[in-house]
C-alpha cells in the first residue's frame, strides 16, 4: 500500500494563562492509502490538536513548533494559507464531534452541501452540482434528498445532521476525512449507522479515514489500525487485532479492561485511576507512570523508547525492552486477562 | 406571515389606546393649565380661552372628545404657536428635520459601526482593537453635547469649514449628524465585536474553515449573518430615538426639529401637542419594532413567525 500522509516529529504547544501547554510532543506516524486508522485515547491526550494541525486549524493560540505534515509532495506545515485551502475539503475534509453545531444555522443544506463544490469544483454547472449533491445524499441514505436540500438544520435530526455532515465532508471525493469523535455526540442507535456508513464510504470511495475516538468498542468493528495516545504522545501502535489481542502498553490494557462488558453482572466497572498528565509541566520518564500498574523505577527517570515489537507494532514501554522480564505472577496476571 | 402582521397591526391600536389615556391623564395630571403665564392672564380671558378649547368640560367629556379625536388622528391645534398650524401640520414640518438627521446618523452607526466592530473582532487585543475600544468607551460616555461643542468649535469655529448652526443647506446637517451618530456608532461597534468573537468561536465556523472557505467567506457569509441577530436588537430601538429627534443636539444646533417641540409642550402643558407627538412617537416605535421582528426571523431561519409570537424551535 502507498503511504498517503506521513506526520514526523509534530509538537504543537498552545499558549494560555498558565503558560505553556505542550499539546503533542514530537509523534510520527504514517497513514496508508484505503487505510482505516483510529486514534484513541482520553481527552486531552492530543487526539483532536494533532488532526487540527494536519488540516492547519488549530486555535489561535496554537502553534506548530516542530514537525513535517507530508501529504503527496507537499509539507502541509509550511504550506502558504491560499494553497492549504485548496487541500482543506477538497484533498482532506473533516468531520467533527457535534453534529448540533457544527452546521450554520442561517444557511440551507444545500448553500452549505453546493458551497464546497463552489470552492473546489469551479469547472462544474450549476445542474451537475445540483445532480452531484443529490448523489451525495443518497449515498449517505437520506430519503427525500431534494426536499432537504431545501431545509434548515435545525429542521433535521443529529444522525440526520451528522450524515449531512459526512456527504459535505465527501463530496469532492477526498484521499483523506478526518473524522474526529463523529458519534459521541449521537444517540447510541445512530452511533452504529453512522460509523458503518463512514466505513462503507471509505471503501466506496476510495477514502482513508482517520476516526478519532475514545470508544474502543467503536473502533474493533471499523479501524485497520489503532494509534494510541496518552499525554500528547503515541504510546502503542498495532493492527486491530493486535491491539485487542496482544497489546504491549500498560495504558492500552487499561482501556480495553475500562470497556464495559455485556457478561458483567453485577461486577463493577474498571476505571483507569488517576488522570491525564499535565500538560503544561515538562515531563520526564513515562507520562504514563503515575497510574501504571506496572511502573518501575526506570519508569519515573527515564522516557521510555519506542520498541518496534513487529513490523507493524510498536509500544513506548520499558516493559517492552529485550532485557525485561516479567516476574512468574505478573505474567499470569497478564495471561490471565 | 400576513396573519401575524394583521394581529400585531391590531395589537398596535389596542397599545395606542391605552399610550393615550395614559399620555391624557398624566398631562391632565401635571399642574396648571396652558394658559399659564408669569404675568397672569385676567380670569375673564382664561375663562373665555377654556371656553374655545373645550377645557371648561367635564374631564370625562374631554376624555371622549379627544379619544374620538385620536381615532381620526385630528390632534387640534397648539394652544401656544400662533397662526393657526394644526398638530399634524407641526409634526409634518418638524419631523423630516429630525428625521433626515436621525437617518444620517443611524445610517453612518450601523455602517460603520458594523465594520469597525468586525476589525475590532478579527484583530482581538491587537492594536486596530485596542483603538477601538478606548475609542468606544470614550464615546459611549461623553455626552452627545460635548461632542456637538466640540466639533462646533473645531469644524465651524476655528477652521471655519461649516456653518455653527441652523437649517438649510447640508453643510448644516453634517455636525449635527456626527454629533448624533458618536454614541451609537460606538454601540454598534461594541455590539458587533461581541457578538462576532462569539460566532467565530463557534463549531460551525470551524467546519467553514475546514471546508476550504476564504477567510473573507468565512468572515463575511459565515459568520456575520449569525453576528447580525443581536446587532438588529440593539439597533432597532436605536432608530427609533435617534429619528425621533434629540433635544439636546436640536437646539445646540438650533434645528427646527422635533425633539425639542416635545420638551416645549410639556413644560408649557400644551396638551394637543403633547398628545399629538406621543401619539405619533408611540406609532413609530411600534412599527419599528414590528420591522425588527420581521428581521429576525429573515435573518434567522430558527425563528418562526407564528401565533402572533416569536418562537425557536429546534437547536436541541
Amino acid at each position: 500500500m502507498a503511504t498517503l500522509l506521513t506526520v514526523e516529529d509534530l509538537k504543537v504547544t498552545f499558549s494560555t494563562k498558565f503558560g505553556q501547554v505542550n499539546a503533542v510532543n514530537n509523534i510520527s506516524f504514517t497513514m496508508n492509502e484505503g487505510e482505516i486508522l483510529a486514534v484513541v485515547g482520553e481527552s486531552g491526550s492530543g487526539k483532536s490538536v494533532t488532526a487540527l494541525s494536519i488540516l492547519q486549524l488549530l486555535a489561535k493560540n496554537g502553534r506548530i513548533r516542530n514537525g513535517v505534515v507530508s501529504f503527496g509532495d507537499h509539507n502541509l506545515v509550511t504550506m502558504p494559507e491560499g494553497e492549504m485551502r485548496k487541500v482543506r475539503g477538497a484533498e482532506i475534509s473533516m468531520i467533527f464531534q457535534d453534529p448540533m453545531s457544527c452546521l450554520n444555522p442561517v444557511f440551507t443544506v444545500e448553500y452549505q452541501m453546493e458551497e464546497v463544490l463552489r470552492f473546489h469544483k469551479k469547472e462544474m454547472s450549476r445542474e451537475q452540482r445540483h445532480s452531484r449533491m443529490i448523489e451525495m445524499l443518497e449515498l449517505v441514505q437520506i430519503s427525500n434528498p431534494e426536499q432537504r436540500l431545501k431545509q434548515y438544520p435545525h429542521e433535521l435530526s443529529g444522525g440526520m445532521r451528522q450524515r449531512v455532515m459526512i456527504a459535505i465532508s465527501l463530496l469532492c471525493q477526498p484521499k483523506l476525512l478526518i473524522a474526529d469523535e463523529p458519534t459521541t455526540a449521537l444517540d447510541v442507535t445512530i452511533q452504529a449507522q453512522i460509523v458503518n456508513l463512514i466505513k462503507e464510504l471509505s471503501r466506496q470511495l476510495h477514502t482513508s479515514v482517520m476516526l478519532i475516538t475514545h470508544n474502543l468498542g467503536m473502533v474493533a468493528g471499523m479501524a485497520d489500525r489503532v494509534q494510541v495516545m496518552y499525554g500528547g504522545e503515541i504510546v502503542e501502535t498495532a493492527p486491530i487485532d493486535v491491539i485487542f489481542y496482544g497489546s504491549r502498553h500498560p495504558y492500552t490494557s487499561g482501556l480495553l479492561k475500562a470497556l464495559p462488558k455485556p457478561n458483567m453482572g453485577d461486577e463493577p466497572l474498571h476505571p483507569i485511576p488517576g488522570s491525564t498528565p499535565d500538560l503544561l509541566l515538562d515531563h520526564i520518564g513515562c507520562m504514563f507512570y503515575e497510574r501504571c500498574d506496572y511502573a518501575m523505577e526506570c519508569c519515573r527517570d527515564l522516557t521510555p523508547p519506542k520498541y518496534r515489537i513487529s513490523s507493524d507494532h510498536m509500544a513506548k514501554c520499558w516493559r517492552c525492552h529485550p532485557d525485561f522480564s516479567e516476574t512468574a505472577e505478573e505474567k499470569e496476571v497478564r495471561e490471565a486477562r | 406571515m400576513v396573519n401575524y402582521v394583521i394581529k400585531r397591526v391590531l395589537l398596535a391600536i389596542l397599545t395606542i389606546f391605552v399610550i393615550a389615556t395614559l399620555v391624557f391623564v398624566l398631562s391632565r395630571a401635571i399642574p396648571g393649565g396652558p394658559f399659564d403665564r408669569e404675568r397672569p392672564l385676567p380670569p375673564t380671558v382664561i375663562e373665555n380661552l377654556n371656553r374655545k378649547y373645550g377645557l371648561d368640560q367635564p374631564l370625562f367629556n374631554q376624555y371622549l372628545l379627544f379619544m374620538r379625536n385620536v381615532a381620526v388622528l385630528d390632534f387640534g391645534i397648539s394652544y401656544h404657536l400662533l397662526g393657526d398650524e394644526t398638530v399634524n401640520e407641526l409634526i409634518a414640518r418638524t419631523f423630516p428635520v429630525s428625521c433626515l438627521v436621525g437617518v444620517w446618523a443611524f445610517a453612518l452607526a450601523v455602517l460603520c459601526g458594523i465594520p469597525f466592530g468586525i476589525i475590532s473582532a478579527l484583530m482581538e487585543n491587537r492594536p486596530p482593537d485596542v483603538f477601538f475600544k478606548i475609542m468606544t468607551t470614550l464615546f459611549i460616555s461623553i455626552p452627545s453635547f460635548v461632542v456637538a461643542a466640540l466639533l462646533q468649535y473645531t469644524l465651524a469655529v476655528r477652521l471655519g469649514w461649516l456653518p455653527v448652526a441652523m437649517w438649510g443647506s447640508w453643510k448644516q446637517v453634517v455636525m449635527p449628524v456626527i454629533a448624533l451618530s458618536a454614541g451609537p456608532l460606538a454601540t454598534i461597534t461594541r455590539f458587533t465585536r461581541a457578538s462576532m468573537r462569539e460566532v467565530l468561536d463557534s463549531d460551525y465556523i470551524r467546519t467553514a474553515r475546514a471546508k476550504g472557505a476564504s477567510s473573507f467567506t468565512v468572515t463575511y457569509v459565515h459568520a456575520l449573518r449569525n453576528a447580525l441577530l443581536p446587532i438588529v436588537t440593539v439597533a432597532g430601538p436605536m432608530f427609533i430615538s435617534i429619528i425621533g429627534g434629540s433635544l439636546v443636539i436640536e437646539r445646540i444646533f438650533a434645528l427646527p426639529g422635533l425633539g425639542w417641540r416635545l420638551v416645549q409642550a410639556i413644560t408649557g402643558r400644551d396638551y394637543s401637542v403633547i398628545m399629538g407627538l406621543t401619539i405619533f412617537y408611540a406609532i413609530l416605535l411600534i412599527a419599528i419594532l414590528l420591522v425588527v421582528d420581521l428581521l429576525y426571523a429573515f435573518i434567522d431561519p430558527r425563528i418562526k413567525i407564528s401565533q402572533g409570537s416569536r418562537s425557536s424551535e429546534g437547536g436541541d
